[in-house]
């Protein structure tokens, strides 16, 4: 230690730096966003970069018998043509394990499937060239239908591996013996959502000096990527380097790879620098979807309305390959009975493979399916039972010390009846009058308010923050205190992916609380640190959080070793060590302090393969949301009028930031609700667009109220709890009750289309 | 073929333009604009929204032939050329004007800076066609209803934010354009 | 591929005649979409958008004249009280920017069964400037559309305008999509009536191959209260019902055949109602041109 012992500079209580935990500072790349300056995956670019593009396959299954690339490799500019005879390494990837051919191996088994790639000196090139690509194709006929997948054993098996990507059951108590008062009986449907994120899926490959490949992407999580793409290029994990490119929209649909190879195998194959990007129809083929469903429940309850059993069958199709079918199993399974006491449970959910489009992560993973469902099964039973929505949820709610159905204690705050409590006691908007597309039917206009019923309608969600299951979870930051100019400047340093949420801001924040530092600078994510884990899971605000504050504190008890103290406070860019006050860039001197700290949750358990019990989750997540719709009968045609939501999340980080991601949460449930869907025939995806897959407009989407509610989870990072997640649950059944309410039609299928209305089957 | 075109206050000339690309690949591709987004390349999603002769269009739907001689302002150029009432009103005129876009002579429009501090913004991949959407908006109405806004940026589709703080956004600006007096914008 | 601009319609029309393969691009909002995703390119683009003379409009006392580049957002702006139904239809297209690009004369050319504005002109008797090398001709609109997105342009033919009658009382136009906002059209219908002939027209759209008329609903005009007076609900029922009658729809990933039919029968029996209650309006209909600068 060369500092000299820096001198008292008071003892005043010292200001606290502004832009904290819990204030709304701006964020870091807002600046660069309004501006267009900010560099997304597609807008990479270097001289003498290639373009690269894919080929797919047309059908849904086929052998292939041919492939003839002469043509296209003629073609001038046209640099590389390459098939799966080119893949360096392993030719599979997948994140829970590798089934899915980095480009076809003899057969394809979903449309859309890549084959071949190419790449040349422009897009125009590119494409053209493409086209002469021949591949000719034995076609077979797709198995589509996800319950005969599973249940059917003459069916053709899709993979070797089977139709059946996992069976999770969970079992309390005797369901199959118990009876109850009153029984209501459903089958659901839920269609093939997508994410629909707006920035394609794109990046830029640069093949490196020592043989390796530097790769710029948009991504959900680097190393996950990295592991998958080194494998597949055989190369040691650190001749593969990524770094985040600017990421436009995730919600799950980054967590599989998609160029990320391709783009790689060419850039090495021609030594050149090769830049990729998906358009919109091929970005709809080009990632997982949402698990289409199918589920059939039974519920039972006393005469006065308390469960006693919940069985339910539920098929989730995961289409061609595995992605994260197991886990999305897992999650159906544990949270099919949603947030009630239940003493004896019957689930039994199972991870399809079929012909269609593979499907994996979205936003609310297996907890959104399972959703509309059983909180379609309470209306049911409330109105058997002749209770109000509110008052069965009320009577049947977990609370702190409530059992999941996998067994597990809520361990933390779980003030549900509470939120229902709030939510139901909201004032109610007042009837619409016709103004400017305000009444359904919007722009078109439809109606002057013939045939509108008003409906209000209410869900309950409840989600598993992290990585469940057994998962090792961990995430890496470092944290840099420095002097520069005088004035002490934090930099930190993780791989955490930020994809929109605001990861960046609150970051900052968390340093602003730790050390008391105003200027705090963000190393671009990368794979030069360690993991940071997965954007996703509603995760990062809790392990990515909980890393920088956990490196922030270790970088503290430097700066008070320094002092010859145990502990210091670092408040205002000044040191409170026990009386005395000093300048912490004085403490700091020219030395900097840097710290790397390792991040993990409490650990959590497989769910046991017969019963499902375990303690397989971290943490819990609710939301309560009530729908107001108007529903034109006549025509089917449905406007939401408000979408109140309240929310526990443990500690307000950043308010403006919560708020934009509960907004958004429920924008993507109202479009799960009324338009959102990915049609599918005999394997084929009919609307690849967005001129008919429909997300909501600015039309579409009401005013959100939010109810925002902080009891602290004291295993968690400042007491928080994940909240990106949740909300997305419970807008979809809030909404599709309210459309039941409005029509009195039973609706068991979302996306609720026209034709549903006016032709109820 | 060559196409020449004013962009941002620029005359600027992109040569080898394939007569079928449009004004967003120029722009991207050519010009070293890539601020304005390529998200859906139909005309059904709003991020490419840049001003052609002062009025807010798709550059997706937009042939590069069609810009010539015309005058183009993209987000990156949003903060200093606003448009044009001149060009709105008078097809073809070259050269919108530069106006004092910002009253503390900041690089932001007030739009832009309001989209950031009411937490408009998250992905961002949305946010240029908006802010060029609601800069135009903010001329035509500088006081407007949810109604207005909701109907001016209904071809601006945004994935991320469920639009609550977008339209929290325009009325910030409004109030900030504003109180910055006429010449703001 | 070429690219031509020309400037002046005759350039356009010897243009055209030279390459009748080239293909017309005004606001290029459905042919672009086209080429940006792949499609076989035309062998050239005729970009009409520098035609001066196209982007105009004109009145007098028996007919509105709108020139083939006029745009939707001009429909809008400027057409609404001239011309009320094509202004509700307009405003139903697309997005504000689409509608600053967007024109009647090239949903014309485009001749989709889900253009917007079709079931307008077919309920206000439009007829189509079509133009050539070898002359101007009048192609009334009930048989311009040829089929799923064919018309009856010769190849050396452009589109000049679009005249319509000045309206001779109330229009409506209605069209359901499965949003609120920018969505393609599952039905739409326009009605327009003719207070002096006491006659009612009535258009479909994205129902048929064709956007077409509803005949035998338009015969069902001397029933209806034209001296004021709510309409009789029977006649509604039997109008609606003429109207559905009148389809050929198709399942489609926008809609069912069956909610189609369905959807255009409550539509056109709204429409109407809507179009007569204008009538108790006291507007002097027979007497009106609604002259404006032009």
């Amino acid at each position: 230690m060369t500092t000299q012992a820096p001198s008292p500079v008071g003892s005043a209580t010292p200001a606290r730096t502004p832009g904290g935990i819990g204030e709304s500072p701006a964020r870091p790349d807002g600046t660069l966003k309004v501006t267009g300056q900010f560099a997304y995956s597609s807008d990479l670019w270097l001289d003498e970069a290639l373009f690269g593009v894919t080929l797919r396959s047309p059908h849904a299954r086929a052998c292939i018998t041919g492939i003839d690339i002469a043509k296209a490799l003629a073609v001038p500019g046209v640099h590389a043509v390459l098939t799966h005879e080119d893949v360096p390494g392993l030719p599979y990837y997948g994140l829970d394990h590798p089934d899915q051919p980095v480009l076809a191996i003899d057969e394809v088994r979903y449309q859309g499937e890549p084959v071949a790639i190419l790449a040349a000196t422009d897009p125009h090139t590119a494409r053209r060239a493409l086209s002469l690509i021949e591949v000719t194709y034995d076609v077979l006929p797709p198995v589509t239908d996800a319950r005969r997948a599973v249940f059917d054993p003459s069916i053709d098996r899709v993979h070797p591996d089977g139709n059946v990507v996992r069976h999770q059951p969970v079992r309390v108590g005797s369901a199959d013996e118990v009876t109850a008062d009153v029984v209501v009986v459903g089958e659901y449907e839920v269609g093939m959502q997508d994410q629909a994120f707006l920035g394609p899926e794109s990046g830029l490959a640069v093949p490196a000096e020592n043989g390796g490949v530097d790769l710029y992407i948009a991504t959900q999580w680097l190393h996950v990527d990295r592991g998958q793409i080194a494998r597949c290029l055989d190369l040691p994990e650190e001749k593969v380097r990524l770094t985040l490119a600017g990421v436009g929209g995730a919600f799950g649909a980054r967590e599989d790879l998609s160029m990320q190879v391709h783009a790689c195998m060419l850039a090495l194959h021609t030594g050149k620098p090769v830049r990729m990007s998906y358009d919109r129809a091929e970005s709809f083929l080009g990632h997982v979807h949402r698990h289409p469903a199918w589920l059939r429940y039974e519920h039972g309850a006393t005469r006065d309305g308390k469960l006693v059993y919940v069985k339910a069958t539920i098929v989730l199709d995961g289409g061609a390959y595995t992605s994260t079918t197991p886990a999305v199993v897992g999650n159906a399974a544990s949270l099919g009975v949603g947030p009630y006491e239940v003493p004896h449970i019957a689930i039994d959910v199972y991870g399809a493979r079929t012909n269609n489009p593979p499907c994996g992560a979205m936003r609310g993973f297996g907890a959104v399916q399972v959703c509309y469902a059983y909180e379609s099964q309470m209306d049911a039973l409330a109105a058997e039972l002749g209770l109000s929505p509110v008052e069965i949820r009320i009577r049947n709610a977990v609370s702190q010390g409530s059992k999941l159905a996998t067994g597990q204690v809520i361990d933390s705050p779980a003030p549900l009846a509470d939120m229902l409590r709030r939510v139901a006691s909201l004032p109610l908007p007042p009837s619409t009058v016709d103004s400017s597309g305000d009444l359904p039917g919007g722009y078109g206009n439809t109606t002057r308010g013939e045939g509108v019923r008003r409906g209000v309608g209410y869900g309950v969600g409840i989600k598993n923050i992290c990585f469940s299951e057994g998962f090792d979870d961990y995430a890496t930051a470092r944290v840099r205190l420095a002097v520069v100019g005088g004035e002490p400047v934090v930099t930190v340093h993780t791989a955490a992916a930020e994809v929109g949420q605001g990861l960046v801001t609150l970051q900052q924040q968390i340093v602003r609380t730790e050390l008391g530092v105003s200027t705090v600078l963000l190393q671009p994510a990368d794979t030069t640190i360690g993991s940071a884990g997965s954007s996703s899971a509603s995760r990062q605000s809790y392990m990515t959080g909980g890393a920088v504050k956990a490196a922030c504190e270790a970088v503290r008890t430097r700066v008070a070793q320094r002092l010859g103290h145990s502990t210091v406070e670092l408040v205002g860019g000044k040191v409170l060590a026990g009386d005395t006050i000093v300048d912490l860039a004085a403490a700091v001197g020219d030395e900097p302090i840097e710290e790397t700290v390792v991040f993990r949750h409490r650990p959590t358990v497989p769910m046991d393969p017969v019963t499902g019990q375990g303690d397989s989750h971290v943490q819990l997540a609710l939301c309560v949301h009530r729908a107001v719709v108007d529903v034109d009968v006549e025509l089917g045609l449905v406007k939401v009028v408000e979408l109140a939501a309240v929310q526990d999340v443990g500690r307000v980080m950043n308010r403006v930031a919560l708020e934009g991601q509960i907004h958004g949460g429920s924008a993507q449930g109202l479009g799960l609700a009324l338009m959102e869907e990915i049609q599918v025939v005999d394997g084929l995806v009919r609307n690849p667009s967005f001129t008919d897959y429909l997300i909501p407009t600015i039309l579409d989407v009401p005013p959100m109220p939010l109810t925002i509610l902080e009891h602290p989870d004291p295993h968690a990072p400042y007491g928080l709890r994940g909240a990106g997640e949740p909300p997305t649950l419970s807008s979809t059944p809030a909404i599709a009750a309210a459309v039941r309410a409005a029509t009195g039609l039973r609706l068991r299928r979302v996306p609720i289309r026209p034709e549903h209305i006016t032709h109820p089957t | 073929m060559r196409v020449t075109l004013t962009v941002n206050g620029e005359q600027r000339t992109a040569d080898d333009v394939w007569p079928g690309e449009s004004l967003l690949f120029t722009l991207r591709e050519r010009l070293g604009l890539p601020g304005t987004k390529n998200a859906c390349e139909q005309g059904e999603c709003g991020s490419c929204t840049v001003l052609l002769d002062g009025l807010p269009v798709c550059a997706c739907l937009v042939a590069a032939g069609q810009a010539q001689g015309r005058t183009v302002v993209t987000v990156e150029g949003i903060a200093r050329y606003p448009g044009s009432i001149a060009a709105r009103n008078e097809r073809g005129a070259d050269g919108a004007a530069p106006t004092a876009a910002t009253a503390d002579g900041s690089t932001l429009h007030p739009v832009q800076e309001a989209f950031v501090a009411a937490g408009a913004v998250q992905c961002g991949f949305c946010t240029p066609g908006l802010v060029v959407a609601v800069v135009d908006l903010l001329r035509t109405r500088p006081h407007p209803t949810d109604s207005e806004i909701r109907e001016a940026l209904a071809g601006n589709l945004c994935r991320c934010t469920g639009y609550e703080k977008i339209l929290d956004a325009v009325h910030l600006a409004a109030q900030r354009l504003a109180a910055a007096g006429p010449d703001a914008s | 591929m070429e690219f031509v601009r020309p400037t002046t319609f005759a350039d356009a029309l010897a243009e055209k005649a030279a390459r009748p393969q080239a293909v017309p691009i005004l606001g290029g909002t459905d042919l672009m979409v086209g080429l940006n995703a792949g499609h076989p390119p035309p062998p050239a683009l005729l970009d009409l958008t520098a035609v001066a003379e196209l982007d105009a409009w004109a009145v007098d006392d028996d007919e509105v004249w709108i020139g083939a580049g006029v745009t939707y957002r001009r429909l809008i702006t400027e057409l609404g009280t001239l011309c009320p139904g094509l202004a509700l239809a307009a405003r139903t297209v697309g997005s504000p920017q689409i509608r600053n690009r967007a024109t009647l004369a090239g949903n014309l050319g485009t001749a989709s069964p889900g253009g917007d504005t079709h079931p307008v002109l077919l309920a206000t008797g439009a007829v189509v400037e079509a133009a050539s090398v070898r002359g101007q001709r009048a192609i009334p609109i009930d048989d311009f559309y040829a089929g799923v997105k064919r018309h009856a342009l010769a190849p050396d033919e452009l589109i000049r305008g679009v005249r319509l009658p000045i309206r001779r009382g109330p229009q409506q136009f209605a069209k359901v999509g499965t949003r609120n906002a920018m969505v393609i059209a599952v039905c739409s219908v326009a009605v327009a009536l003719d207070v002096a002939r006491r006659t009612v027209r009535v258009g479909v759209g994205s129902v048929a191959p064709t956007p077409r008329r509803a005949l035998a609903a338009e015969d069902l005009a001397s029933g209806l209260p034209w001296d004021g007076g709510p309409l009789d609900d029977d006649v509604a029922r039997r109008f609606g019902a003429a109207v559905a009658a009148a389809t050929a729809p198709i399942d489609d990933v926008r809609g069912t055949a069956a909610y189609r039919r369905h959807s255009v029968e409550v539509l056109a029996r709204r429409t109407l109602a809507w179009a007569l209650a204008d009538l108790d309006r006291s507007e002097a209909w027979d007497g009106m041109t609604g002259r404006s600068e032009a």
